[in-house]
């Protein structure tokens, strides 16, 4: 059964009394004991820094080049903190209690509790760090406000947050390396795990220069390899991200949690041609200054300059007044599309809707507005080759960010004893819609201040018995996860990796992706089906297994389309809408998701059986927050 | 557009490599370069050729993992500007591309255009950072900067870690990207304690990788991409002086 081992007491004392009753190791046993973390981006790097530090022996594999590339170098706009620095009546009540109800109340409460309290720490370390955050003349932090709240809590290092955090982490990652406390294997990826008497004890690398497989043991394995929004081919993640490691964790045994939870960000750049490779976001915080509208007429077709003020519809401001532009981001993508819908999408496909800084540049003139989103702006000029000083920014929604993944526990801890998962890769704290700032929050919460406490009272309350490299379960990995390459390097047919998991995306754009319906869905995952089998035929990989990036893609993509297929099965399972997740057949009348928390207020997750997966019900309760219907009007 | 690709195929590092020539017809000037190459590359799949090896990843010049030099520009001709923000709109109709990898004696060749950039990683765990360890960190606010500092401090912290200033030198020297991180933690009061430490660490570790030294003629701050200043290399300089005299 699923333990969430949520700890007693009042929600203000749980982590408290976690960290106490907590068993821990002490200093000189702890480099008797070797942990793996898969993933270098905030999560990863944080938790393994933190780790070395305290003296466990750490190895850290990225399949990137270097750590520092890993996908949270890209986050543009924050990171939250209930530091109330502008005394705006913030606190770490009030971040718990917009992030469950952001997250439309499909999140645990104990958890997202622990994460509005130690958020305040987050910031201190990484000013520590010499992280140069934006700041007042006075020389104090300065913040912005993000989507679904009305305080000012944002913390920002100009448009390049995410990079400026991972840079933080990584040196403190290779202050570690440098003092020999940690080892890197850069540009290994993570094919297997390596589960021994029903625990996690090491994980199967494959080095992508030289193809070659190799098994590391150890006590404990943290994933930290991010989220899964490359299932749709298109996202605004970077073109690597992927799947597979959390994918090979579940097929051994970790529970799936919530797999149909994606978030589809309102703000990216629309696409533009079908060989478009990937989509870019615009940071939700130029939701500050930027009024969204559409033309009041279908089919217009002037541009946007000539529409009079009283021929737009700023269709947010309209039907939002209390949030306006500023609604979380679940609600502004559905809202854009239902403009487009209405034949009120704008640019040269009509899926498109105005982002205008036209009153915002009169207001601030704009230098402010260059100071404030410079680099944004920049950005989509060079795309679109588009002035957004002159013209609006032409926006659509676009997948972000999964709040889906593996299945854990309190203490970040997945179905496999000994197998913790941290950041985007878990699908903990965001329920069913993650707010803007939280994701950079979430990472280094759990890598910072929690997988440390949860490693220690793992290894400290578990008696773990040497596995050597050459144990027959290692072996048995490593012998599957070659048979795998060996076969996908087999098949002699005629398309791309590429070619199929575009087609892999617009079964899921289409069918799992801003509204969804029974009869789609079932649709979908018969197309999947027969996606795969196309895969397995006609795949073609040319060249051998040393750096081929082909050989990479194909690797992740054949996940990729296992896992879109359970992403269907547990949308066409939960009968309700949710945050990001809207069933077209439950809306209120005025289109707004409709939940039905007396059946399905749980967390779904997902057993491997090597047949029709099996479901697994965790309840949610909610003792602290009432249960509403969410509303930002 | 129609356009004409020499570009640079290498097997393994130990091997020699050659230009190859290809054409690519039908491609768009709404086309990223990289989506200029994943085009070629999907051509030549179909064909059971060997795709052309690249390093990329975000795709929006901030992961630094992009290279190549474009007809002798690191990153392209354009300023400002790494290879994945580069537009086929900047080309013409019939123009002939040279391809080839950045090249640097630290920078050892893995496959076709891809390149082995670990000498920075290492360069970094000589000292790019501030010894703190999680948990130990005063009340943020208790750090008081002026918005000017931070802002410098900022521009500097922006390098991406990409090398386009090392493959634009012809000593392949790494000052520019070394500088930018000791400026950084320079401007900052975080960095004071361990400045002296952190130079010197660095640059013995620079020289030890067998990047070359910096005579100043700045083809480095034209090729970076974040176009950090020169001012930070003048800046390091300054930083070794002081941590040779006053520490
Ligand atoms: C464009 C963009 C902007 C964003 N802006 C914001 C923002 O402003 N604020 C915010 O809070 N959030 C933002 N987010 C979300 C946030 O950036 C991510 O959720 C977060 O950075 C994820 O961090 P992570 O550590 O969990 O994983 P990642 O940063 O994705 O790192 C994953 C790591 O795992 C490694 N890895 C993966 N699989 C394997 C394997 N099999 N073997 C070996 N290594 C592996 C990778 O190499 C990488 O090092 C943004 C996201 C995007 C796409
Ligand atoms: S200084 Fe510029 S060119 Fe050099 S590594 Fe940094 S970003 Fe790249
Ligand atoms: S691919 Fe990330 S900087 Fe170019």
């Amino acid at each position: 059964m699923l333990d969430s081992k949520i700890p007693s007491g009042p929600i203000e004392q749980k982590w408290n009394n976690r960290k106490f009753e907590g068993k821990l190791v002490n200093p000189a046993n702890r480099r008797k004991h070797t942990v793996i973390v898969v993933g270098t981006g905030l999560a990863g790097a944080s938790a393994a820094a933190t780790l070395g530090e305290q003296g466990y022996r750490v190895k850290v594999f990225t399949f990137h080049e270097s750590p520092r590339r890993a996908h949270s170098i890209a986050a543009q706009g924050g990171i939250n903190a209930a530091k109330n620095y502008q005394n705006d009546g913030d606190s770490v009540y009030r971040l718990f209690y917009d992030t469950i109800k952001g997250g439309d109340f499909r999140a645990r409460e104990a958890n997202v509790y622990r994460l509005a309290e130690v958020s305040v720490n987050i910031i201190d370390q990484c000013v520590a760090q010499g992280v140069p955050f934006a700041r007042e003349y006075g020389g104090t932090l300065t913040n912005r406000s993000f989507g679904g709240t009305q305080v000012s809590r944002t913390f920002y290092a100009k448009g390049q947050t995410g990079q400026q955090l991972l840079l933080g982490a990584y040196s403190s990652l290779m202050r570690q390396a440098g003092q020999k406390a940690i080892e890197i294997f850069p540009r290994q990826e993570m094919v297997d795990v390596i589960v021994v008497d029903g625990k996690a004890r090491g994980i199967i690398a494959r080095n992508l220069v030289t193809g070659e497989l190799t098994a590391h043991t150890a006590d404990a394995v943290i994933l930290a390899t991010g989220g899964y929004g490359n299932v749709f081919f298109l996202s605004t993640n970077a073109k690597q991200s992927n799947a597979s490691a959390c994918w090979r964790a579940y097929k051994r045994g970790a529970y799936f949690a919530n797999p149909c939870f994606t978030q589809i960000h309102p703000t990216c750049v629309p696409v533009s041609g079908d060989y478009q490779s990937k989509l870019t976001l615009m940071s939700e915080s130029l939701r500050n200054d930027g009024r969204v509208w559409v033309p009041l007429k279908a089919g217009e077709k002037r541009g946007p300059n000539e529409i009079p003020e009283s021929e737009r519809d700023y269709f947010l401001e309209r039907m939002y007044p209390a949030f306006g532009n500023l609604v979380p981001r679940d609600i502004a993508s559905r809202a854009a599309k239902r403009m487009c819908d209405e034949n009120r999408g704008v640019g040269p496909t009509g899926l498109s809707v105005y982002m205008d800084f036209r009153d915002a540049i009169q207001r601030l003139g704009s230098a402010t507005i260059a100071e404030k989103y410079g680099n944004l702006f920049a950005m989509y000029e060079k795309i679109t080759d588009e002035n957004p000083y002159q013209v609006p920014m032409r926006i659509f929604p676009a997948v972000h960010y999964t709040m889906g993944g593996l299945w854990v526990d309190y203490n970040l801890m997945s179905s496999i004893p000994g197998l913790f998962v941290a950041g985007e890769a878990n699908f903990s704290d965001h329920g069913a819609n993650r707010l803007g700032a939280s994701a950079l929050m979430q990472g280094l919460a759990d890598g910072y201040f929690v997988i440390p406490y949860s490693i220690a009272n793992y290894i400290g309350g578990t008696s773990l018995a040497p596995v050597k490299n050459n144990h027959e379960a290692a072996l048995g990995s490593l012998a599957e996860s070659k048979a795998r390459i060996d076969a996908l390097m087999k098949a002699k047919g005629g398309q791309s990796v590429d070619q199929l998991h575009r087609k892999l995306g617009k079964v899921m754009w289409e069918f799992c992706g801003m509204a969804r319906n029974e009869a789609g869905l079932k649709g979908a995952i018969s197309s999947i089906q027969k996606l795969k089998d196309e895969f397995a035929n006609d795949v073609r990989i040319p060249g051998d297994e040393h750096l081929n990036s082909e050989l990479e893609k194909a690797n992740r993509v054949s996940d990729f389309l296992e896992l879109g297929e359970l992403m269907c099965l547990d949308a066409l399972e939960r009968k309700e809408s949710c945050g990001g997740h809207f069933r077209e057949e439950m809306q209120t009348p005025e289109g707004e998701a409709l939940r039905d928390d007396k059946n399905f207020s749980h967390v779904a997750a997902w057993e491997f059986t090597g047949k029709t997966p099996k479901l697994h019900k965790e309840p949610l309760t909610f003792e602290n927050v009432h249960l509403a219907q969410r509303s930002y009007k | 557009m129609k356009l004409h690709l020499k570009i640079w195929r290498q097997k393994g590092p130990k091997e020699t490599g050659a230009f190859k020539d290809y054409t690519v017809d039908n491609a768009s000037e709404h086309m990223s370069f990289l989506e200029m190459l994943d085009f070629l590359n999907t051509s030549l799949v179909q064909k059971g050729e060997e795709a052309v090896q690249f390093d990329h990843d975000c795709r929006e010049g901030i992961c630094g993992s992009c290279s190549l030099m474009i007809n002798g520009n690191p990153h392209g001709p354009e300023t400002g500007t790494a290879t994945c923000q580069l537009h086929m709109r900047k080309f013409n109709d019939g123009d002939t591309i040279v391809i080839e990898p950045f090249r640097a004696k630290a920078f050892p060749i893995l496959r076709d255009l891809c390149v082995d950039r670990t000498a920075f990683d290492r360069i970094m765990a000589a000292g790019g950072f501030c010894s703190i360890n999680t948990g130990n960190a005063p009340e943020a606010n208790s750090i008081l900067i002026g918005k000017e500092t931070a802002e410098k401090a900022m521009d500097s912290a922006a390098c991406i870690g990409c090398g386009a200033c090392v493959a634009a030198c012809k000593n392949a020297s790494a000052m520019l990207f070394v500088s930018a991180k000791v400026s950084q933690m320079a401007l900052l009061p975080q960095g004071d304690p361990e400045r002296g430490k952190r130079v010197r660490g660095m640059v013995a570790q620079m020289d030890q990788e067998m990047f070359g030294s910096c005579s100043n003629t700045g083809a480095c701050e034209a090729a970076c991409p974040k176009e950090i200043k020169l001012e930070n290399i003048a800046r390091l300089n300054r930083e070794m002086l002081r941590a040779t005299f006053v520490e």
